[in-house]
């Protein structure tokens, strides 16, 4: 006898269910939101918070937090427009260092892998909670990100850089490739090799871990320097397509990177959770964000539609998991 | 006073206690011993309303009594003094003995005054001289104990029972505890007291309960009868024991071990593993007998590399002198540790269990250098779970959905596949059913066949007994006996347990 368990798929698929029913009920009420135009639109800017909270599963999924992925954003992409506007120039030795396109942005997404293995080391070595250390790690690259950019925008970043944030290719905007590609990475990270394995050991059970004979500090501090790395990443999007890095950019990012991270159905306590989960937590953020425009709702009411909808995420996750 | 009359009480198909009646007095110190897993924790649980299940009944004074909490225990005027310590670590003393039952004023303020007035007059009695204000953390393990006692007479009950409260404290401490049990005595309360050290049970108990194997096996007088005879009725077993055959060639050290010490990491002072030493030889199966708190987890999880800071002596492996900073280390030496609790430090229980076995090789199953070979992976996790005869539909079942022999299986797959040259095993039948292990003594045997040297620890004589080819006693953090397999008998094992000092 095959009995078929739509229980288990309804739990399994239950994020991607609910963007479908939101995605229908949407459509159903404006005519504006099911075109090609509105769906490149919510994807654009979905594509942000798509590379930031992707890097945000890795290290919950240690059961670990990273508050300061929208500074490392603001500052990686200051430094980047830094870079490429105004090189570097040491006037004592009357050396001038100037950067292409590229290179400026390879250093912005080095410096934001160096801030998160510097968060990475400070939670291994010291024993700093996740929490307090990134929410330190906040103020502090806010604070060099004003310091660099002595608190004005940086603009007129040239066209080839704003290829990045506003260009097409294919048919799909830059910045969804640019998501797309941190993704697939991730995901191969995460089943495919060691590290994956290792992230979902720790986070699953950090004693057994431990009694196995993994190395812990480094898989915890290299996730903090990937997350750090794809916030950098998303910190170059956001400064092209803007053609002007402004100091406080992101500000508050890491909230709605969370929201996805546990929309998606990734368990704070670590050990559960996929990539894909969040890519559609951050879809649904987007979508809903996208609706609730077009439907004329004041900014307001947004703000609590979206809060509602992460309680109600997880309060649907807890039910789930406490019939186990 | 306290009666128990035929209970029975059983978890999940293991009968516990069997029938059990047991009777305490008022002005009369009742002893209660037996082996772990006697069935006296369970029996006290159930005096303290912790079990709240069971077949039988319990009498209080004449009347019939069922506890549904532990409050409605202390309602009804028992206090338990536990092993562990109940207390907030970061709360004062007085805050401690008042937890949950405050004094208040009629605005419903706390009465701080009266209550540190209170717990000064408590102190008093346990011989404390320290102020009601110190916080319970900066107090010593064996003044914790007391303070334990001290809200325990706070509660004004009539019936004390205290299970081995002597356990961490000092010779001082314990003469100040004897000393409040004998006031406690002379005002007619009635007295259980739960300890492994038969001396102190003849200094300060009037009465025995012996029990074994979740029975009654014997009560009296404590004046009519020897350390000796207790020892006997304790371990006196009607069940054929099967023994382990013989001597392992005693060719090959494979495990050395000098001077091995362990200091309490928890207050750093004092010795859970004192001057330990021994040699593991190829192929040998060494048992390791002990109590509860004798060291002997302590003392695997040393040779783990779990303490470095802590430990100190000298460990050689095929008799190269190495030293261990993590279970990294051991396990690149071929030292793989079976822990104690599989649930917490053994698996992975939200990974599949085709995870869960190739956790510890990794690194063997990949291709170019960094891309797991799901190929490999699933063929070493099905060779295994064959092996081991792990009963599952599929490798992709998660490890939380296992029995607890299965679970144990798994444990053990995730070591075979590493290759152990030494494998230490602690407690590792430990609530898993008959069948699964005797499947798993087999399998030590067939370890330690092909070479491979095995620490087996356990509180179960038998389980020792059955695979071991040599017998460690461990007591009080050092070796008190080495016996050949042919001279260990269930009663010297016990008693190298019990008092080392003979």
């Amino acid at each position: 006898m095959k009995t078929v368990n739509y229980a288990g798929y309804v739990k399994r698929f239950q994020s991607l269910i609910a963007l479908l029913l939101l995605c229908i009920v949407l459509s159903l009420l404006t005519d504006k939101f099911l075109t090609t135009e509105n769906s490149l639109n919510i994807l654009r800017q979905t594509a942000v918070n798509i590379c930031i909270a992707t890097g945000m599963t890795v290290v919950v999924l240690t059961a670990g937090i990273d508050l300061s992925v929208g500074s490392i954003l603001a500052l990686c992409g200051a430094v980047a427009a830094g870079l490429l506007k105004n090189g570097i120039s040491l006037q004592a030795s009357d050396v001038f260092i100037g950067f292409t396109v590229f290179g400026a942005v390879v250093a912005g997404i080095i410096i934001g892998y160096l801030i998160g293995l510097f968060n990475g080391f400070v939670i291994t070595k010291f024993k700093v909670p996740p929490f307090v250390a990134t929410l330190a790690m906040l103020t502090i690259a806010r604070g060099l990100t004003m310091l660099y950019t002595h608190g004005q925008p940086i603009s007129n970043l040239g066209p080839s850089f704003d290829f990045i944030g506003t260009g097409s290719f294919w048919g799909l905007p830059v910045p969804v490739w640019i998501a797309a590609i941190v993704v697939l990475i991730t995901v191969f990270l995460m089943q495919k090799t060691k590290f994956g394995r290792y992230v979902y050991a720790i986070g699953g059970n950090e004693t057994a871990a431990k009694f196995s004979g993994i190395n812990i500090p480094k898989v915890k501090i290299l996730s903090y320097a990937l997350a750090g790395a794809f916030a950098a990443i998303a910190g170059i999007i956001v400064t092209s397509r803007l053609d002007s890095a402004q100091p406080n950019a992101g500000t508050s990012y890491e909230l709605d990177a969370i929201a996805a991270v546990v929309i998606g159905g990734t368990s704070l306590n670590g050990g559960r959770g996929t990539i894909w989960g969040t890519v559609i937590g951050a879809v649904i953020i987007g979508v809903l964000n996208n609706g609730l425009v077009l439907l004329n709702v004041s900014p307001f009411w947004q703000q609590v539609v979206k809060g509602s909808v992460i309680l109600l995420a997880v309060i649907i996750d807890k039910l789930g998991h406490s019939k186990d | 006073m306290l009666t128990a009359k035929n209970i029975t009480k059983r978890f999940s198909g293991v009968t516990a206690l069997n029938n059990v009646n047991l009777e305490l007095y008022p002005g009369i110190v009742t002893a209660v011993i037996g082996e772990n897993g006697a069935g006296k924790s369970t029996l006290m649980k159930i005096f303290s309303g912790v079990h709240t299940q069971y077949d039988g009944d319990i009498i209080l004074g004449d009347e019939k009594v069922q506890f549904n909490s532990t409050k409605d225990a202390e309602a009804a005027g028992i206090a338990i003094i536990h092993q562990e310590l109940n207390l907030v670590d970061h709360l004062s003393i007085t805050e401690n003995i008042f937890l949950g039952s405050e004094l208040v004023d009629q605005f419903g303020f706390l009465r701080k005054e009266e209550m540190r007035k209170q717990t000064k007059k408590l102190l008093q009695r346990v011989k404390l001289n320290i102020s009601p204000d110190t916080l319970i953390y900066k107090l010593k393990v064996g003044q914790q104990q007391l303070i334990e006692i001290a809200k325990a007479l706070h509660t004004n009950a009539e019936v004390f029972i205290m299970d081995e409260p002597t356990s961490a404290i000092t010779d001082k401490e314990v003469e100040n505890l004897f000393d409040i049990i004998g006031e406690l005595k002379s005002q007619g309360k009635t007295i259980a007291y739960i300890s492994h050290k038969l001396n102190e049970l003849f200094q300060i108990a009037d009465r025995y309960v012996v029990l074994r194997d979740g029975m009654t096996v014997g009560e009296g007088k404590m004046e009519e009868i020897s350390q000796d005879e207790l020892v006997e009725k304790m371990s006196g077993r009607k069940i054929r024991i099967e023994r382990s055959s013989g001597n392992a060639s005693l060719a090959d050290p494979m495990l050395q071990l000098s001077n091995i010490s362990l200091i309490n990491p928890d207050n750093r002072t004092g010795k859970l593993i004192d001057d330990v030493g021994f040699t593991l030889y190829k192929g040998e199966v060494i048992g390791i007998y002990g109590l509860m708190g004798a060291g002997r987890t302590e003392l695997m999880e040393t040779i783990f590399g779990l303490h470095p800071k802590f430990s100190s002596g000298q460990l050689a492996v095929d008799s190269k002198t190495v030293k261990f900073k993590s279970p990294a280390n051991a396990i690149e030496a071929g030292i793989m540790l079976i822990p104690e609790d599989r649930k917490l430090q053994g698996l992975f229980l939200d990974l599949a269990i085709r995870s869960n076995i190739s956790i510890t090789i990794l690194d063997s199953i990949l291709r170019w250098g960094f891309v797991l070979n799901s190929k490999k992976e699933a063929l070493v996790s099905r060779d295994y779970i064959k092996q081991l005869a792990i009963k599952t539909s599929t490798r992709e079942t998660l490890a939380r959905n296992l029995s607890g022999g299965n679970q144990q299986k798994v444990v053990l797959a995730k070591w075979l596949a590493k290759n152990p040259k030494v494998l230490l095993l602690d407690e590792p039948t430990r609530g898993i059913d008959v069948g699964a292990k005797s499947e798993i003594y087999r399998l030590i045997k067939e370890l330690a066949a092909k070479g491979v040297g095995v620490i087996v620890v356990s509180s179960e004589i038998p389980e020792i007994l059955a695979v071991a080819n040599r017998v460690l006693v461990m007591c009080e953090g050092k070796i008190s006996a080495n016996l050949p397999i042919q001279e260990a008998t269930e009663s010297d094992m016990l008693r190298f347990a019990i008092h080392h000092n003979h």
